[in-house]
């Protein structure tokens, strides 16, 4: 316990080589751009790591603040790309249609990348707060969370004068002044969310190790319990509940740039339950595992994906399945359990331990 | 540590038209082994449910000169309320000292959460000692044994330094020895703070409780002295007349030694 920190630590660090020094030196820009797109997914993944994995909150509409995240960059991003004039897509149907009034704040830089963290904030702790003071947990906090992903991707898709509908804001030519045809601005970007992936990291890492961090397991295993030992369990979800809000929308808002559209498809019922899908695959409760779970995913639906549509959706249910069965903690659970088995010794001291708790289980 | 009693008066909680507890009345003060017991089903957790906050309940219950029904469980905590559950409920997953280190934390400010722990607590190291857990400080609370996790809950409420105590069945799953310094324990912790104690031990009662308070079907049924309450013919009757057998068998011993050995006898 007093040495592990340090070893995540180092982890993180070789994981930044690989991703900041490394990965532009050997990737062509196809796939380093692809890379910015898995980490832009994994930052939202190291986030359900905390709610879910840490706090047992299973956040199932992360799409939520994935798109609130990412329309106020891609709202931004359409407007520096527009110049003065009305966006394009606006006057398709209406060609004097005026820019919606809650456009207009965002062809601010400043108001944008504020809207980025303060949106996910208010309305993760406004939902957070309604919920955990009212004690709505499990499969309710699920379906309900859920259900506001799919009622946000409707509302965006019937809104297709205001929010470009299904098809989404693409065709972005400027990031924040920087042409993004430019293949080093592309690595800038990419670099941007890279460092991103890796400060959130970092920021759970210490959540991990502080004392947070056990109050947020002890909430995850017995609320009750620790309601008696004189805390506000909803205060302490909440905390981690709208810590991974932010980190979705972070996600989100690097993920426009990297992919130059964002529709509807991206943030709704099924996005949310893929970005779920990655963590519990690498492992929800560990550090890295919901990092690499949904880096892995994105890579299977960029590689097999297109290759094979059909045949990924079977894989990942699949793997989804076996991964549940019989590696309930992650595939980073695999090394220590493979550990284990080859050395049964000296790695089980609890064993004896154990023996009586669960006679005294037997017996009663 | 502190001189405010707990007073409850015309306690009654109802569950949706059943009266778990009709009207109960009872004071426990610094300095005493506090027992509440009765049959199965009595309303003693129910008590205590209401005086924690847990379930709702009227009539009132005050620590000193501070009501305390009507407020929620955590504020009623920082006002020095701690109970522990008739199952053991520690947090599994994490180890002794983390456990403590967290029923500690009420008393820090909000920023030394983000912080990770260095070093143990003085508090914490004197509940270790207390209850006898110095050696487990890195186990696991999952695997302790079962009298374990109930020291363990018992350290928890000392180093949150509840002033009242309440415990349901401390000593259930417990063996004989483990009783008896369970016992000592709780005496040495009650000579600074109010310990009540919820038992169906009447062995375990009859050694440690200074006094007791006896519950039947919600109701008072007697409070007194050891001695006053086993002289009692009311509690008698309910002892000997209906309740279940063990339990009858287990008050046989306190009421009369000889009466016990012949039921089990009889068996
Ligand atoms: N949540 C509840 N809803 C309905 N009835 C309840 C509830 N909790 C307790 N009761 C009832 O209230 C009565 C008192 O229960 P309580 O748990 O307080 O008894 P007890 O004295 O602690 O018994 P035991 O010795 O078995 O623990 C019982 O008849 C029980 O069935
Ligand atoms: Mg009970």
């Amino acid at each position: 316990m007093t040495k592990k920190p340090w070893i995540s630590l180092s982890g993180i660090g070789v994981f930044a080589v690989l991703l900041l020094a490394v990965a532009p030196l050997v990737l062509s820009d196809h796939w380093l751009n692809n890379l910015g797109k898995y980490c832009c997914w994994a930052i939202a993944a190291v986030g359900i790591g905390l709610a879910w994995g840490r706090g047992g909150m299973l956040v199932m509409g992360q799409g939520v603040f994935f798109a609130l995240g990412a329309y106020s960059m891609a709202m931004h991003l359409t407007l520096e790309t527009a110049g003065d004039r009305v966006p394009g897509f606006m006057v398709l149907y209406d060609p004097l249609a005026p820019l919606p009034m809650f456009w207009e704040p965002f062809r601010s830089t400043g108001f944008t990348l504020l809207a980025i963290v303060l949106l996910p904030v208010v309305v993760a702790g406004a939902l957070g707060y309604a919920l955990f003071k009212r004690r709505v947990k499990g499969a309710y906090f699920a379906i309900l969370t859920q259900a506001l992903a799919v009622a946000l991707a409707t509302l965006i898709s019937s809104t297709i004068r205001e929010t470009g509908g299904d098809t989404g804001l693409s065709d972005f030519k400027y990031f924040f002044g920087f042409v993004l045809n430019d293949p080093a601005n592309r690595l800038m970007v990419y670099l941007i969310a890279a460092t991103l992936l890796i400060v959130c990291l970092l920021a759970v890492w210490q959540f991990y190790r502080s004392r947070f961090g056990e109050l947020l397991v002890a909430t995850r295993d017995a609320e009750e319990r620790v309601r008696f030992l004189g805390y506000d369990p909803a205060n302490v979800k909440l905390v981690a509940f709208v810590v991974s809000a932010l980190m979705a929308s972070i996600g989100g808002a690097m993920f426009v740039p990297i992919v130059g559209i964002i529709t509807p498809a991206e943030i709704g019922a099924a996005a949310s339950i893929l970005m779920i899908a990655g963590v519990a695959l690498g492992g929800r409760a560990s550090l890295f595992g919901p990092a690499l779970g949904a880096m892995a995913v994105g890579w299977g639906q960029s590689s097999l994906g297109s290759t094979w549509p059909d045949g990924w959706t079977y894989i990942l249910g699949l793997l989804f399945v076996v991964v549940i069965l019989f590696l309930p903690n992650g595939l980073s659970s695999l090394p220590a359990r493979l550990m284990r088995r080859q050395r049964p010794g000296p790695v089980e001291p609890p064993a004896p331990a154990i023996a009586p708790a669960e006679l005294e289980e037997v017996k009663s | 540590m502190t001189d405010a009693s707990l007073v409850v008066t015309d306690l009654q909680v109802e569950f949706s038209g059943f009266v778990a507890v009709g009207g109960v009345s009872f004071d426990a003060h610094p300095g005493e082994v506090r027992f509440l017991i009765g049959p199965n089903g009595a309303g003693k957790t129910t008590c205590i449910d209401a005086v924690t906050g847990l379930t709702r309940g009227t009539g009132s219950a005050r620590l000193g000169d501070t009501e305390l029904l009507g407020r929620p469980v955590h504020k009623i905590v920082r006002l020095g309320v701690g109970r522990t559950f008739q199952t053991a409920s520690v947090f599994d997953e994490l180890t002794v000292l983390q456990n403590l280190d967290i029923a500690a934390g009420r008393h820090r400010p909000w920023v030394s959460l983000l912080r990770a722990r260095r070093g143990v607590d003085p508090s914490i190291e004197h509940a270790l000692e207390e209850t006898g857990l110095t050696g487990e400080l890195a186990t696991p609370a999952g695997i302790l044994s079962h009298g374990q996790k109930q020291w363990l809950e018992i350290a928890m409420l000392l180093v949150q330094d509840a002033k009242v105590l309440l415990l349901d069945e401390p000593v259930a799953g417990m063996s004989q020895d483990e009783r008896t310094a369970t016992g000592e324990r709780l005496q040495r912790i009650a000579a600074k703070r109010i310990v009540l104690v919820v038992e169906h031990d009447m062995d375990f009662m009859r050694r440690f409780a200074t006094r007791v308070t006896v519950l039947h079907q919600g109701q008072v049924l007697s409070q007194g002295t050891v001695a006053e309450v086993q002289a009692d013919p009311k509690v008698q009757e309910v002892y000997l007349g209906t309740a279940g057998a063990a339990t009858t068998a287990a008050m046989a011993v306190v009421l009369e030694p000889s009466a016990a050995t012949q039921t089990l006898k009889e068996q």
